[in-house]
């Protein structure tokens, strides 16, 4: 029914936030996926942690590369900029966009095919540069728009829709994006969004670079037996580390859990999340253990999901390069031409 | 037993130095250059360099010309043949009645050398061991002793060296007067053992004035930092990485915030040009001003994004410092090969914006002009240095800035133009010129905002397949180009003394040898107007000056005659009358190439008289 307008009314009795927008301030066009896709769920997932954290809606640029993906910052915050660019270089707009004006929320918006495969340097330079973003992987582990070929997040011995079976090793971008330096690193799955709204919320607090890979079944494509990929196949092999709660405010965290086994973890922006431990083993803090837990768990055929790693004292590139506080493309004249009489003494040096 | 007599020539010679790759002869043979422009001298140096950092053969030659021409001449008068591997080409290279000046501490055969030349040798390899004992100052002294030795020869004033000595090693004594110490002692062996000076002479003349000397990529650097660039990505390759790491040196002493020493402004080395580019359109997306410097191959990546900042229409400036191609082709070589690749780069159908500085002056005032450029029209603006511009220090007016100069940021819908209920389409040709309004992320709450696409979409930036509507956005496009026609640097022309039929079109690096070998074909008899050709697309005189003219000759630095191409393909000229004059081997073009080009074909153009033909 993508045909159809989406109609502007809602409910007057609709939650508002801080900021007085309800829901549906937060949301875009109607979405052109099929009825059913994992992507949707994380559509709705966005728009429900920028309308917790009371986000002015047009204080986010969401940039996206090519695919079913990165089509969906269309679907959500309707009064920000987009920029639907080119594919696998969602990455290189966002860094740039984000060299000219810290002051927005950039918000990336990538498939597996787009990270994974054409864009996989531009992804892992990204993340290694440190740039102030919530890098988000929408993974379900084929090529969707051309209609279901294996990309390359897609595990070995995993079977096509046409019973093919990959024989390709499979890039995991949780891996390597702890390897990279990636200050905030979380797994989750589309189908399970209370996981999903509080992981988002707390990227998109982090001031560094924030990486979500989120398993999000392809219901035409990727959700049959044989799929490592698929909605069955998610929910038997999830292994949720954690559960976080995004804090707003500074009133205090009610716990309703066993002692022990809630940490607030405190971002550099004064920002807290509190993080409760799923698994008594796990620390969040530790990139080395992290890496070690996701490989033997995958060894098991797991996923393991939840807040893999923060660094709560994370910089920015900006902070490498010892930017202005004011936007680069606020600067004038004034602030950037030298003038005539520098270029004078300039001329004088070059005699 | 030479029949030739010795050249001699004041304030006009070629001396070319053979050097090793590597061994410290560039700033000795540079301080040589500057030292004849400190005696009023013009010169015209040129890096003659491979693709290596240490051990292959590298010349540096230095062009002295009075008369001020700043092209390559070809030729050389005086050789100082420093390196073994090439000296047999470096011999043979010498006109005849030329010198040769040489390492004499270890005996030739008389094989080795030529009966036409003149032949000096200096034992500086036994002057400079007997004096130092460091195999490092050994080697970097030799270049100072040769450099005193022509100093006498050539007669140099040894104070003004001395001078330039001093202002380089300022507050660093030791160096100074080491350096100074070694100047000497070259410079006296040669006034106690030599005749000197040789027939080369460099006499004080007041013919450099208030010119500077400096390279292209520099120039185009501190161009950007005048021009309000914020943002550079850039992917090392040569002969372009100077560039962007000029504009760091240059950001870091005009760029930063007294009080906090903050930065205004970010450079990123990124992974590849794929990166550069996309992260220069990312930026100028969000309202900075961004670059890349790049060249040839950087420019075959960066095509898909190119094409989308052409569609999508968001300004990128990108500096292509060009060498020649295709694939790796001479990377240290300088060629203005990338003139189709850029004009139309991308699939589907493109046109872009090109400028073609012919000096760093130049390159300086077009660097900053094509952020203006890029805002006003919201599109990729290409700056068309080449290897020759770029790399090679080049005397040139001064540069200048108007401090009244304010920036063209082009349309931009702002805040208040949203209030005031101004109708936004990001695609709406509001005013027939083909340039839509924009608005810059994070602008207004609920106003302004829009979807930026690769894909086809409508006036209001709503996604569409229609087919009119597609077409309308593509005619949109062929407009905003003419409107470029009126906004980019115009042509410059320049008519002969007498009235001719004939003219020729240049363009870039190829101006100095085209000013002097205009000059020769007068000598000739050969009367031509010409025409500077500085920005695509082609301003209307370009048509008006070749319908003016029987032929006109297209003088360019690459096998395709690209420019030509690029003048019969969007002016539907008929090509019989464009004369291509070709030079691609990878050499910076020569006045004496192009007369002779031009020259010989004019002579077949005489008509002679029948009479005085069977006569």
């Amino acid at each position: 029914m993508t045909y159809i307008a989406k109609p502007k009314f809602h409910h007057p009795g609709l939650k508002k936030n801080e900021l007085g927008y309800t829901h549906r301030d937060y949301e875009g066009k109607i979405s052109t996926l099929c009825a059913g896709c994992g992507h949707d769920s994380i559509t709705a997932s966005i728009i429900e942690a920028c309308f917790e954290l009371s986000i002015e809606p047009h204080r986010v640029a969401k940039i996206s590369g090519i695919g079913c993906s990165s089509k969906t910052p269309d679907y959500f915050l309707g009064n920000s900029h987009g920029f639907n660019s080119v594919h696998g270089r969602m990455p290189s707009v966002l860094t740039g966009a984000n060299l000219a004006n810290r002051d927005l929320i950039y918000l990336g918006v990538s498939g597996d095919g787009d990270s994974a495969s054409i864009g996989f340097g531009q992804f892992a330079h990204s993340i290694r540069r440190g740039v102030n973003m919530t890098y988000i992987v929408e993974n379900n582990g084929v090529y969707g728009l051309t209609k279901g070929q294996f990309s390359a997040t897609a595990d070995r011995g995993s079977k096509s829709k046409k019973g093919v079976v990959n024989t390709d090793n499979a890039i995991d971008l949780v891996a390597i994006a702890l390897q990279l330096g990636a200050t905030f690193v979380a797994r989750s799955f589309s189908g399970d969004k209370t996981q999903l709204v509080p992981l988002i919320a707390a990227a998109i607090q982090h001031k560094g670079a924030s990486f979500i890979d989120v398993i999000s079944p392809c219901i035409a494509f990727n959700n049959h037996a044989g799929s490592t990929k698929s909605f069955d196949y998610v929910r038997e092999h999830n292994d949720a580390v954690n559960r976080l709660d995004v804090l707003v405010g500074r009133e205090p965290i009610h716990v309703d859990y066993a002692p022990g086994t809630v940490q607030v973890v405190e971002q550099h922006d004064g920002s807290r999340i509190a993080l409760r431990k799923l698994d008594a083993d796990y620390d969040a803090h530790d990139r080395l253990g992290a890496m070690t837990f996701l490989q033997k768990h995958a060894a098991k055929g797991q996923i393991v999901t939840g807040l893999l790693y923060v660094d709560p004292e994370a910089e920015d590139l900006h902070a490498h390069l010892n930017t202005v506080d004011a936007p680069l493309n606020r600067l004038d004249e004034k602030a950037l031409c030298p003038g005539s009489a520098a270029l004078d003494k300039i001329n004088a040096s070059l005699r | 037993m030479s029949v030739q007599s010795p050249i001699s020539s004041v304030n006009d010679f070629v001396v070319r130095f053979a050097n090793v790759n590597g061994s410290g002869s560039a700033s000795a043979n540079e301080l040589f250059a500057r030292a004849i422009l400190r005696h009023g001298v013009p010169v015209s140096p040129r890096n003659i360099f491979p693709s290596n950092i240490q051990g292959l053969p590298t010349w540096y030659e230095v062009r002295v010309t009075e008369a001020g021409h700043l092209g390559a001449r070809g030729g050389v008068d005086m050789m100082v043949a420093m390196n073994p591997q090439t000296w047999d080409k470096d011999v043979a290279s010498i006109e005849p009645g030329g010198y040769l000046f040489y390492d004499s501490t270890k005996p030739m055969p008389s094989s080795k050398f030529r009966a036409d030349i003149n032949v000096i040798g200096v034992p500086l390899t036994a002057i400079t061991n007997s004096t130092y004992t460091d195999p490092r100052q050994r080697q970097l002294f030799k270049n100072i002793i040769y450099l005193g030795a022509l100093s006498a020869l050539l007669d140099m004033d040894p104070k003004l060296i001395e001078q330039l000595i001093g202002e380089q090693y300022k507050g660093k004594e030791k160096l100074l007067s080491s350096n100074v110490h070694a100047l000497h002692l070259g410079r006296d062996w040669a006034l106690q053992n030599l005749k000197c000076p040789i027939g080369l002479k460099v006499k004080k003349a007041d013919k450099v004035g208030d010119r500077i000397f400096l390279e292209g990529n520099s120039a185009a650097a501190l161009g950007a930092v005048y021009g309000g660039a914020t943002v550079c990505a850039w992917y090392p390759i040569t002969p372009s990485s100077s560039l962007a790491e000029a504009f760091t040196n240059h950001c870091r002493k005009l760029r930063h915030d007294p009080e906090t020493g903050q930065a205004k402004y970010a450079i990123v080395q990124a992974e590849d040009e794929l990166a550069s580019i996309g992260i220069v359109i990312g930026a100028s997306w969000n309202g900075a001003r961004a670059f890349t410097a790049t060249s040839g191959p950087g420019i075959s990546l960066m095509t898909e994004f190119i094409g989308l900042s052409y569609f999508a229409e968001i300004p990128a400036v990108i500096m292509n410092v060009q060498r020649a191609g295709p694939s790796t082709g001479m990377p240290t070589r300088t060629q203005q090969c990338d003139i189709i690749a850029c004009a139309y780069a991308s699939h589907g159908d493109t046109k872009h914006v090109l400028l073609f500085p012919e000096d760093p002056a130049e390159a300086f005032e077009f660097a900053a002009t094509a952020f203006d450029l890029a805002e006003r029209l919201q599109t990729v603006i290409f700056v068309m240095l080449d290897l020759d511009i770029g790399m090679n220090h080049r005397l040139c007016r001064p540069l200048r800035w108007d401090d009244a100069r304010q920036y063209d940021r082009g349309k931009v819908m702002t805040a208040e133009m949203l209030e005031e209920g101004r109708d936004f389409g990001r695609y709406l040709d509001v005013d027939g010129d083909g340039i839509p309004f924009r608005t810059y992320p994070g602008t207004h709450p609920t106003k302004g905002s829009f979807f930026t696409r690769g894909t086809s979409r409508d006036r209001y930036a709503r996604y569409s397949e229609e087919g009119p509507v597609y077409a309308d956005n593509m005619q949109r496009l062929v407009r905003k180009f003419e409107t470029a026609q009126d906004l980019v640097p115009r042509p410059l022309q320049a008519n002969a003394a007498k009235p001719t039929k004939y003219g020729v079109i240049y363009f870039g690096s190829t101006a100095p040898a085209m000013d002097e070998a205009i000059e020769m074909l007068e000598a000739r008899g050969h009367q031509l107007d010409r025409l500077r050709i500085r920005a695509f697309p082609f301003h209307s005189s370009v048509a008006s000056f070749i319908a003016d003219h029987d032929f006109v000759y297209v003088v360019e630095q690459n096998r395709d005659a690209q420019l030509r191409q690029l003048i019969v393909n969007e002016n539907g000229i008929d090509p019989v009358r464009l004369v291509p004059i070709l030079h691609y081997d990878g050499t910076p073009i020569t006045a004496r190439f192009i007369a002779n080009a031009i020259g010989d074909h004019q002579d077949h153009l005489k008509v002679t008289p029948l009479r005085k033909a069977v006569s």
